[in-house]
């Protein structure tokens, strides 16, 4: 449950924010988590609202987006849509893939009082 | 809330004389017609804190001419035994230290120690994995030779230490032939992140179904440029592999060649 310290940090970031942009209650938190960024996006639900209880964001919404994977085929030279890191290229079957993103893991927007 | 200094409080500021307040509202901002939320773009990653910390690890370690290695694998891969052989084959050939990762115990922090390395045992308690954090107050306690070896041996687990960069120069999984060859394809983030695989208890595949090609295939499916080198920490095969790899990455660290350029 490595999601439980990630929302310790969103927690930290949260409270850095709030001394520099002045504000006391965290209504919503926007997040990016990647496809390929090894974070289950329940796991991080049920950690967010267990971190936040008593805290400037107890009762905050966790808004999930989840960016799309690309990578790199080294074979067709094609950026193509990935679902996982063993996917193989839809193009041309190749297994030689480089992903170039996906792994995103980061607070996008807050929404605050 | 205070919107000039944004503290929360009730208003009694000893560091300010002179302070007139607008507003009782929740937010403590008068302004009519306006709602008290607002939206702020942040872009933080969420992992940013943990990076800083390792890069200041690495900072640290780079500047001894210290190589780390950061151990990974699931519970029971032979983590801890390949350990001891390393540290017993490298005496008095290269300083060494360790630090381990364990939910609870010193167990293995004594088996290190019985070779004669020092070591310091982090427990997590409840935690999954080492952070950089928890990486940076180990080396604290830890003195480390110029030109060494530090092997941390992160908690086994094959999921959360992925993400957890500690400051390493190199990420080592471990891989049993014990387990199944199809490990790398169910837990891709972790052969994804690492440089080397060490495909461990060797001596045990005349007894198994296990195949060495698929698990290779599989690893390399998941991360085109991960090293495999097979070993058996118990019997010694492949050993020399291993601590032939090792020399040539700290040559790679001592002489500054950076990330993941260890010479074929």
């Amino acid at each position: 449950m490595h999601e439980m310290s990630l929302c310790e940090s969103i927690l930290d970031i949260l409270k850095d924010q709030a001394a520099r942009e002045h504000f006391t209650q965290v209504r919503r938190v926007c997040v990016d988590i990647g496809p390929l960024s090894c974070v289950e996006p329940e796991a991080l639900r049920f950690g967010f609202d267990v971190v936040m209880k008593g805290s400037l964001a107890e009762g905050a919404v966790l808004e999930i987006s989840r960016p799309a994977a690309e990578a790199l085929c080294l074979s067709c030279f094609k950026t193509v849509p990935v679902r996982q890191r063993f996917d193989t290229c839809p193009e041309c079957g190749s297994e030689a893939l480089q992903v170039t993103s996906g792994e995103e893991l980061k607070i996008r927007e807050l929404e605050v009082e | 809330m205070c919107t000039v200094c944004g503290c929360g409080d009730t208003h009694e500021h000893k560091h300010e004389k002179n302070h007139v307040h607008f507003g009782e509202g929740e937010a403590g901002v008068s302004v009519p017609g306006m709602s008290q939320s607002r939206l702020i773009q942040v872009e933080a990653d969420i992992l940013g804190k943990n990076k800083i910390f390792a890069e200041r690890n690495r900072q640290y370690l780079t500047e001894r001419g210290v190589l780390a290695l950061n151990l990974v694998s699931s519970p029971g891969s032979g983590k801890t035994t390949l350990l001891v052989e390393t540290l017993e084959r490298l005496k008095g050939e290269v300083p060494v230290a360790v630090v381990e990762g364990d939910q609870q115990t010193s167990n293995d922090a004594d088996r290190i120690r019985a070779t004669g390395a020092p070591a310091v045992q982090i427990n997590t308690g409840k935690g999954c994995h080492l952070d950089a954090h928890m990486v940076g107050h180990a080396l604290e306690k830890l003195l480390l030779d110029e030109g060494g070896v530090l092997f941390v041996e992160n908690v086994g687990n094959l999921v959360c230490p992925s993400a957890f960069d500690l400051g390493e120069a190199f990420r080592v999984v471990i891989l049993s032939v014990t387990e199944g060859e199809d490990k790398p394809l169910k837990y891709p983030d972790i052969f994804a992140s690492a440089d080397v695989m060490v495909l461990n208890k060797t001596d045990l595949l005349p007894h198994l179904d296990f195949s060495v090609d698929d698990a290779i295939a599989n690893a390399k499916r998941i991360n085109r440029t991960i090293r495999v080198l097979q070993v058996s920490a118990r019997t010694g095969e492949g050993m020399q592999d291993w601590l032939d790899w090792l020399r040539s990455a700290l040559a790679s660290q001592v002489t500054g060649t950076s990330h993941g350029q260890v010479a074929e």
